[in-house]
C-alpha cells in the first residue's frame, strides 16, 4: 500500500429532488480518503447511502456539495480517463453476448484490436479460473461464475481502482466464501485498490484495511474501523482476530441504530 | 432447423387443415340431415350449412383451378389470385419497409428525450383512432397531385398502419436495458450513439420482432384497405371486393380470394419469422 491518495472525498453532500417537496438528503458532510492499495467497505444499514456514495466516486451522480477527487483529479476526469472498473449486485453481463465478448466489451468501446482483445480476455479468465467458459453465454452460467465474469469485465482494462456494489449479495453463503477469497487472491495479484459496499458484516470485517460504518438519515461516516487480518484463508474464519474485528463492526452498527 | 423437424412441422400443419375441414364438413353434414337444428332440438344452428353460407371444401379448392377470365386472356384461378396476391406484396412490402424505418427513428427519438416521448406519443396513438377509409382518399388525392404512382400511395396507407407497433414496442424494448447496464455504459464514458447500438439495439430485439410479425399483417390488411379505397385493379384487394359483390352467386370465389390473402400473410409471417431467426440466433441457442 503506497502512501497517495487514490480517492479523497472532501465536505460531500448528496441531495435528491434538492428544493422539491420530496427532497431526500442522501449523505451528509462526507470525509474520506482511501489510500492506493487499500480494500475499503462501506458499510450500514439500507438508505444510509453507501451505494450513493460509491455513485459519487464514480461519477455516476455529481455531490451537490463539496468535491471528489480521483487519483488527484475530479471523479469526472477519472471517469474520462477509465480510472475505475464497476461490478454490480446482478453481474449485468448482456445476454446475447458470449463470456469472452463481455469482458472484451470495455475493451472494444476502448478501440482494441480483435486479437488483442482475445488475449487480454482469455488472461482474465485465467485469472477468474474460469479459463473454459469464454465460448459460453452468460445464462449457462451459475449466479458465483457471472459474478466473476463480472468480475473480469471490470479488471479487462486494467484500472486502478475497483468499485464493487454488493457485489456477492445475491450468492448464497458457500459461494459467497469462496468468492471472497478469490477477490483477496486478485486483489493481491493486481494490487488494485478497492472500494466495497456490503451489508454483511462478516463480509466486510474479513475482506477489508478498513471498515467505514455509515449511519442513515442523513448519511455520514459514523466511524472507520481499521482490521489488519494479515493473510487471509478460509482458517482465518475461525481466528479471534475475525471475530474481534466483526465484533467491532457490530457494535458500531448497533449504535448507529441506537442513535436513531 | 434439423431435417426431423421440417418433417414434423410439416405433418402438424398438414393434421391441422385435415382436422378443420373435418370439423367443417362434419357440422356442413349435420345442418343439412336436421334442416340446421342443434340434433333431437328446435334450436338453430349459428351458422346455416347451405352451399351459399358455406360451400364444400373441394369446391373451393377446385375454385382455386378453374379456369377464369382476366381481361382477354383466360388463366387459372390459383395463377389470377398469385399475380394479384404479388401486386399486394409490392404495395405491403414497400408500406412494412417505410413503416419500420418511420416506427423506428420514432422510437429512438422518443428514446433520447423525454421530451419528444411526452411530445409525441399521444399524437401516434391518436393517428390509430383515424378510419383508414377516412384517410385513404386524402392520400391518393396528395399522392396524384405530386405525381406519384398509386403503388405509392397505397404503400403509405399500410405504412400508416405498421409504424404504430414498430414505434411503440421500439420504444419499450430501447428502455428495457437494467439501470445497472446504462449506468455500466457510463462507466465506461461511453456516447449516447454507442450506448444505442452496444445496448439499446440488442437489448430491443425481443421486444421488436413480435412487434414486426403484427406489423407485417397489418401492413397487408394497410394494402388490401388501400386497393380497395383507391379502385386500383391490379391488386388482391380488388379481386376480394369483387368476388364479394357477387359473392351469393359464387361464394366459392370469396373463399378461394381469401386463402389467396390469407396465403399471402402466411407467407409474409413466414419472411419475418426467418428474419428473427437470424437476428436472434445467439439467444435462441441458449434458449433452446
Amino acid at each position: 500500500m503506497s502512501e497517495k491518495n487514490a480517492i479523497s472525498i472532501n465536505n460531500a453532500d448528496k441531495i435528491f429532488n434538492e428544493g422539491r417537496d420530496d427532497e431526500v438528503v442522501a449523505l451528509s458532510n462526507i470525509n474520506l480518503d482511501v489510500k492506493e492499495g487499500e480494500f475499503v467497505s462501506l458499510i450500514g444499514p439500507s438508505g444510509c447511502g453507501k451505494s450513493t456514495m460509491l455513485r459519487l466516486i464514480g461519477d455516476l451522480l455529481e455531490p451537490t456539495q463539496g468535491s471528489v477527487e480521483v487519483f488527484g483529479k475530479s471523479a469526472h476526469q477519472a471517469r474520462i480517463d477509465q480510472d475505475y472498473g464497476m461490478v454490480f449486485q446482478h453481474a449485468g453481463l448482456f445476454d446475447w453476448r458470449r463470456v469472452a465478448a463481455n469482458i472484451e466489451l470495455p475493451l472494444e468501446l476502448h478501440g482494441w484490436s480483435k486479437s488483442d482483445r482475445a488475449t487480454r480476455s482469455q488472461e482474465m479468465l485465467d485469472l477468474v479460473k474460469l479459463p473454459d467458459f469464454g465460448g459460453y453465454y452468460p445464462r449457462q452460467l451459475s449466479g458465483g461464475m457471472q459474478q466473476r465474469v463480472s468480475i473480469a469485465r471490470a479488471l479487462s482494462f486494467e484500472p486502478k481502482l475497483l468499485l464493487m456494489d454488493e457485489p456477492f449479495g445475491a450468492l448464497d453463503e458457500m459461494t459467497r466464501e469462496h468468492m471472497q477469497i478469490e477477490l483477496l487472491r486478485i486483489w493481491e495479484e493486481t494490487g488494485t485498490t478497492v472500494v466495497f459496499v456490503t451489508h454483511s458484516i462478516p463480509e466486510a470485517a474479513f475482506l477489508s484495511n478498513r471498515v467505514v460504518v455509515l449511519s442513515p438519515r442523513p448519511g455520514q461516516v459514523h466511524s472507520v474501523i481499521d482490521v489488519d487480518l494479515g493473510q487471509r484463508t478460509e482458517s482465518t474464519r475461525q481466528d479471534s482476530d475475525f471475530f474481534n474485528a466483526a465484533t467491532e463492526v457490530r457494535e458500531a452498527l448497533r449504535a448507529v441504530e441506537e442513535q436513531e | 432447423m434439423k431435417s426431423a423437424k421440417v418433417t414434423r412441422v410439416f405433418f402438424t400443419v398438414v393434421f391441422v387443415i385435415f382436422f378443420l375441414v373435418l370439423l367443417w364438413e362434419g357440422y356442413k353434414w349435420m345442418g343439412q340431415q336436421t334442416d340446421d337444428q342443434w340434433p333431437g332440438t328446435n334450436f338453430g344452428l349459428p351458422v346455416a350449412t347451405n352451399d351459399t353460407i358455406m360451400p364444400h371444401f373441394v369446391d373451393v379448392v377446385g375454385e382455386l383451378t378453374a379456369e377464369i377470365r382476366d381481361g382477354q386472356s383466360s388463366m387459372p384461378m390459383y395463377a389470377f389470385l398469385l399475380k394479384k396476391a404479388w401486386f399486394t406484396f409490392q404495395e405491403a412490402a414497400i408500406g412494412f419497409i417505410l413503416g419500420l424505418t418511420i416506427g423506428m427513428g420514432l422510437a429512438v427519438l422518443m428514446s433520447r428525450w423525454k421530451v419528444s416521448e411526452r411530445g409525441l406519443l399521444p399524437w401516434i396513438n391518436v393517428s390509430q383512432t383515424i378510419p383508414l377509409i377516412a384517410l385513404a382518399p386524402v392520400v391518393v388525392t396528395w399522392g396524384r397531385n405530386q405525381g406519384l404512382p398509386d403503388l405509392f400511395s397505397i404503400s403509405l396507407i399500410s405504412t400508416y398502419l405498421t409504424f404504430f407497433p414498430v414505434a411503440v414496442s421500439g420504444l419499450r424494448g430501447l428502455q428495457s436495458p437494467d439501470a445497472a447496464h446504462v449506468e455500466l455504459m457510463h462507466s465506461y464514458a461511453a456516447s449516447w450513439r454507442t450506448t444505442l447500438f452496444k445496448l439499446r439495439l440488442p437489448a430491443a430485439r425481443p421486444y421488436l420482432f413480435p412487434a414486426l410479425k403484427l406489423a407485417g399483417s397489418l401492413s397487408i390488411v394497410g394494402a388490401i384497405v388501400g386497393e380497395i379505397s383507391i379502385g386500383r385493379k391490379t391488386g388482391l384487394g380488388r379481386a376480394i371486393l369483387e368476388y364479394a359483390l357477387r359473392y351469393a352467386i359464387f361464394p366459392e370465389r370469396l373463399y378461394a380470394s381469401v386463402i389467396g390473402a390469407a396465403f399471402l400473410g402466411l407467407m409474409v409471417f413466414g419472411m419475418i419469422n426467418l428474419a428473427e431467426r437470424f437476428f436472434m440466433r445467439r439467444t435462441r441457442e441458449v434458449a433452446s
